[in-house]
């Protein structure tokens, strides 16, 4: 049985005076326990609502939530509020995009923390604040113990971030959701809190689902990726097979508008073209039609359903929503390209992060343990391209572009 | 944090000269100078000629200004030609009457405008909100003085639940060691008189509440309303913090950073408001002493209580701004 | 709960792709606000009331003519003949409290328009030269504006003496330094904005950046508080007809007095004091409304 599971997820929101909008529409996906799972999209693609949804955190007033959400089993959508309450930053935690304005200003940071233990676990306040410097030391926070009193201003914007992942894991959740985590920090940090976003995540087991836009955090992070457009998943896959053989022409779009350290230097990058507003109603054909290179006249007239990948090896699921997807041998010639160089990538990625975040390195706290599901043995293809890859770029090197994982 | 007070309690300084200076200019500008204003227009020439030299009008302007300081700063603000006494008396009695009234009505108008607008904020559109928006806006359209009309003829012309006068009925002997009536009844152990007062106090104190009430109530709707909206909130409430305690800690405690700054405001509606409703209850303290003098004519008066009420509305609002540097950390680090 | 609201609503805007014109929107919200509505039909009442007294009043406000029946204790109460009533002095009630829009409307605007002037010339003066005049200025307004409002308009009305002509520049005086302070605040934001650094870096000058820019962007504020300083102006100078600071001929209608001078009679003729309240609330409660409905369609922050 799968950790979370989401059915039929639909969100629509109703203002008076105004047509209602489907921002999220037919929404289905599983999370096991410890999977890491990204949903990709640009923004206003109605990935924000599905954690919102799920969470339970939406407006009540205006706002009308159908389908299932079950927790182990439990299903999430209809509890009560207090039920709700029991839930959230117990078995399920939430770290939100801007930790400038998350985190409130007029609390210390240790009150912040141990208001959810005594919430949730009823822990005493001395033990608490223990606990509390615990978690603050465990994500990498200097002098843990002497900051407990401090208040959010007086912390960096990624120093902020890590106190909002140590009061989301305060309760060991089962299921962790960031909502664009890094987004709003500078790039060097970024690399420094998705590096302990996954740290953490293999030590405590907790399921992920990591929410974003940028495809290179998708990159370091996921092993299955979800790809959302106008409300609807309209590709998902397995890391290595979405970003081997993109088969939406969005997909492909979104890979080919972002630098690549695998690319050759000069390749134009190819944006999508179009903004997210040029879009259809999926009753009348498919959202992205507008904007896609590819669009035939079946695209038009009826949504396209989302079904397995048929050309493709049928070991790993490949779900597609199109009609006319970007041929296959296409996308085999450029994982053909890519793959061996995505080794070397990802093999010299370890001492690029390692050097890279020298200057302040987080102190991560490892238990050690064996390779979790989450985390499967390292790549199992050597690397055969005697070229390596440029390690020095900064940002994208601690997100390899490839996938590093073997075939199962 | 003594830093921010300290800095505060240095700004303060030109604006107290700023009034002085202020005032000082307007004795000067009054009609026969100051010299009439100190003794009033029936005076002979020989009393004029002797105030003339006595407050030193005939040096030079600068040297006037000094004096007239040094004078102020000991609290010498001349003789009331209504009554002959220094004003200084006159305010030490009248004072706390005044005090003791705006305490009551500050209390009626955050005790009942802060809960009023919290509720109406988390009942967003409802009819409460809508109803309770309704009324403030009309509690801050009548006029302070028209209020009280309509108060002392309901409740004590037609109905005779209240008295209509005064800060005590004359019949109780009463001591007053405080000046303020209510204290002084508790405290001289007279539960008689400390009632009488209360009962006294209930209708101008209602009156001079209502404005303050209604804006309270007001800023407090759309502070919660704006702090609802926070992204702290939302963190609040994903952390699974039951409904009372995000409430509470979370997002009262950052809407009151505006409400107090408008409560310090408020102050200053209540010095002007109560000139207003003492004249019309007959209430002894400060706001009917200017009443009495703008009639009068009464400069001295008008003088000294403009510029005490000054004082005390600038020092009331230092006390609010060092209220919220301990509510609000970013400001006291600062 | 409501409390992702804004998040929520955000995002199906995004997705809707709606974002009217700003004025287009303003004025659509103002529309549909039923409060703007009310107060507006307060407002116009109120001014056509204010214009056409000597149409609308069924007698003269200064005609005794039924003083004979006013005995101590006793007016002549509402009745088919005066519908408000007598006033002590024999005068036509309703007749005085028409003709009383006229000074309440007359001292509000006088009032307003000169300290509203003022106050934008010494905010756009401290605004725009910054420096030791911006602190000079500002410090001044400091000054003033720590004197309750209602108090410094008693001194100033003390010190020119009754008349209608010190009242209005009492209270006008007392507006300077909110409208100075506003339009200066409003134009250090709009001095850091983007199109003011564009235009700065193309070398326009100093003072027509102001006046083509800077000054009409911070003009939304400045109408806001406009409205509801025409409402504090109406009351303040009810409030100081009350206290004998008004106009110095007894004949003239103003409200605040006509309440003032029913205070010894309040038990025996309550609508005397009544009916001039009534109509001080309503014309004032027009002006809040207003100014309310215009700073909630204004403000960015609420368009959500």
């Amino acid at each position: 049985m799968s950790l979370l599971s989401v059915r039929d997820l639909e969100v629509v929101f109703s203002r008076r005076g105004r047509r209602p909008v489907r921002a999220v529409d037919g929404v289905s996906f599983d999370v096991r326990a410890g999977q890491t799972l990204g949903l990709v999209g640009e923004s206003g693609c109605g990935k924000s609502v599905t954690s919102l949804a799920i969470m339970g955190l939406l407006p009540k007033r205006g706002v009308q939530v159908a389908g299932s959400v079950l927790l182990e089993g439990r299903q999430l959508l209809g509890l009560d509020d207090g039920e709700l309450r029991d839930l959230r930053g117990r078995d399920i935690a939430m770290i939100f995009q801007d930790p400038l304005t998350s985190l409130n200003p007029v609390l210390t940071i240790g009150r912040q923390i141990t208001e959810i233990l005594e919430r949730h676990f009823g822990t005493p306040k001395r033990e608490a604040r223990v606990e509390a410097a615990r978690l603050l030391d465990m994500v990498g926070i200097p002098n843990a113990a002497r900051r407990l009193d401090d208040y959010p201003h007086q912390f960096s914007g990624g120093m902020r971030q890590r106190v909002m992942i140590a009061s989301a894991l305060a309760c060991q959740p089962k299921l962790l959701i960031a909502d664009e985590p890094t987004t709003a920090l500078d790039v060097t940090i970024q690399a420094q809190i998705l590096e302990l976003l996954k740290a953490l995540v293999v030590d405590s087991q907790s399921a992920l689902v990591l929410i974003t836009h940028d495809l290179g955090v998708v990159a370091g992070l996921c092993e299955n990726v979800h790809v959302m457009y106008s409300g609807r998943i309209v590709e998902s896959a397995t890391r290595r097979e979405l970003f081997g053989r993109p088969r939406h022409p969005y997909t492909a779009g979104l890979l080919a508008s972002v630098p690549r350290l695998d690319q050759e230097r000069g390749t134009p990058l190819r944006p999508i073209a179009g903004s997210p507003r040029d879009t259809i109603p999926w009753a009348s054909g498919c959202a992205f039609s507008p904007r896609c290179p590819n669009q035939i006249e079946p695209c038009l007239g009826a949504p396209p359903p989302l079904l397995p990948e048929h050309a493709a090896s049928a070991v790993q699921s490949h779900d597609l929503r199109c009609v006319n997807p970007v041929p296959a041998p296409v996308a085999e010639q450029v994982t053909a390209a890519r793959r061996p160089r995505a080794g070397v990538a990802s093999a010299t990625r370890a001492t690029a992060t390692t050097t890279e975040s020298g200057d302040s390195p987080p102190r991560v706290r490892r238990t050690a343990k064996a390779a979790t599901p989450v985390r499967p043995a390292k790549a199992a293809k050597p690397a055969k391209a005697a070229k390596p890859a440029k390690p020095a770029a900064p940002s994208k090197a601690t997100k390899p572009q490839a996938p590093r994982k073997g075939a199962r | 944090m003594l830093k921010f007070v300290v800095r505060r309690l240095l700004l303060l300084i030109p604006i107290l000269l700023g009034v002085s200076i202020l005032v000082f200019f307007w004795v000067r500008a009054l009609p026969g100078g100051p010299e009439t204003a100190l003794l009033g227009e029936r005076s002979t020439p020989e009393r004029i000629a002797e105030v003339r030299r006595t407050y030193g009008l005939d040096r030079p302007i600068h040297e006037q200004y000094v004096s007239y300081l040094k004078r102020v700063a000991s609290f010498d603000f001349g003789d009331s030609i209504q009554t002959r006494r220094p004003v200084t008396e006159e305010i030490k009695e009248r004072f706390p009457a005044t005090v003791e009234l705006s305490l009551a009505a500050m209390l009626l108008a955050v005790g009942f405008g802060i809960p009023l607008g919290f509720i109406a904020a988390k009942r967003y559109q409802g009819f409460f909100d809508q109803v309770s928006i309704g009324g403030s806006l009309l509690g801050i359209s009548i006029p302070v003085f028209f209020l009280a009309f309509m108060l002392k003829y309901v409740f004590a012309v037609k109905l005779g639940w209240l008295p209509s006068v005064g800060r005590q009925d004359p019949i109780i002997s009463a001591s007053h060691p405080t000046n303020f009536y209510v204290l002084d009844g508790l405290v001289t152990g007279n539960f008689n008189a400390a009632w009488d007062a209360v009962k006294h106090l209930i209708l101008p104190a209602v009156a001079l509440a209502t404005i303050p009430l209604a804006v309270i109530a007001r800023i407090t709707r759309a502070a919660v309303l704006e702090v609802v909206n926070e992204d702290y909130v939302r963190t609040a409430n994903a952390k699974g913090l039951s409904g009372r305690v995000v409430d509470r800690r979370h997002v009262l405690k950052n809407a009151m950073l505006p409400v107090v700054t408008v409560i310090g405001l408020q102050i200053g509606l209540l010095l002007s408001g109560a000139v207003l409703t003492e004249t019309v209850f007959s209430w002894g303290g400060m706001g009917s002493f200017l009443g009495d003098a703008i009639f009068n004519r009464d400069f001295p008066v008008l003088q000294g209580g403009i510029l005490f009420l000054a004082v005390v509305f600038v020092v009331v609002n230092l006390l609010v701004d060092i209220t919220y540097g301990f509510l609000d950390p970013r400001i006291r680090v600062r | 709960m409501s409390l992702t609201q804004a998040e929520a609503a955000e995002v199906a805007i995004e997705t809707l792709g709606e974002e009217a014109a700003p004025k287009a929107e303003v004025w659509r919200r103002l529309r549909r606000n039923p409060s703007f509505l009310i107060g507006l039909a307060l407002i116009v009442i109120f001014v056509i009331v204010a214009i056409a007294a000597p149409l609308l009043a069924p007698y003269s406000p200064t005609d005794r003519q039924w003083f004979d029946e006013v005995r101590p204790g006793f007016v002549p109460g509402p009745r088919a003949e005066n519908l408000l009533g007598v006033d002590q002095q024999g005068q036509d009630e309703l007749s005085r409290i028409i003709y009383g829009a006229r000074y309440s409307l007359l001292i509000g605007v006088v009032s307003l328009s000169i300290g509203a002037f003022a106050g934008i010339v010494v905010g756009t003066l401290a605004g725009a030269f910054g420096g030791w005049v911006d602190s000079l200025l500002m410090r001044l307004m400091d000054v003033m504006l720590a004197i309750p409002g209602l108090l410094f308009a008693i001194g100033l009305a003390a010190l020119l003496g009754r008349s209608l002509k010190s009242v209005m520049i009492a209270i006008a005086v007392v507006n300077v330094p909110i409208f100075a302070r506003l339009l200066r605040s409003s134009m250090l934001a709009q001095r850091e904005s983007d199109y003011v650094l564009a235009s700065r870096s193309v070398g326009v000058r100093r003072w027509r950046i102001v006046m083509q820019h800077v000054l009409p962007n911070s003009i939304s504020p400045v109408i806001v508080q406009g409205t509801l300083a025409l409402a504090t102006a109406i009351i303040d100078a009810a409030g100081l007809a009350f206290l004998g600071l008004g106009s110095a001929d007894p004949s003239v209608p103003e409200w605040g007095r006509m309440l003032a001078e029913t205070q010894r009679s309040l038990a025996s003729a309550p609508q005397l004091a009544f009916f001039p309240g009534l109509a001080i609330v309503f014309s004032v409660l027009g002006f809040y409304l207003v100014g309310d409905a215009l700073r909630e369609a204004l403000d960015p922050k609420l368009r959500r």
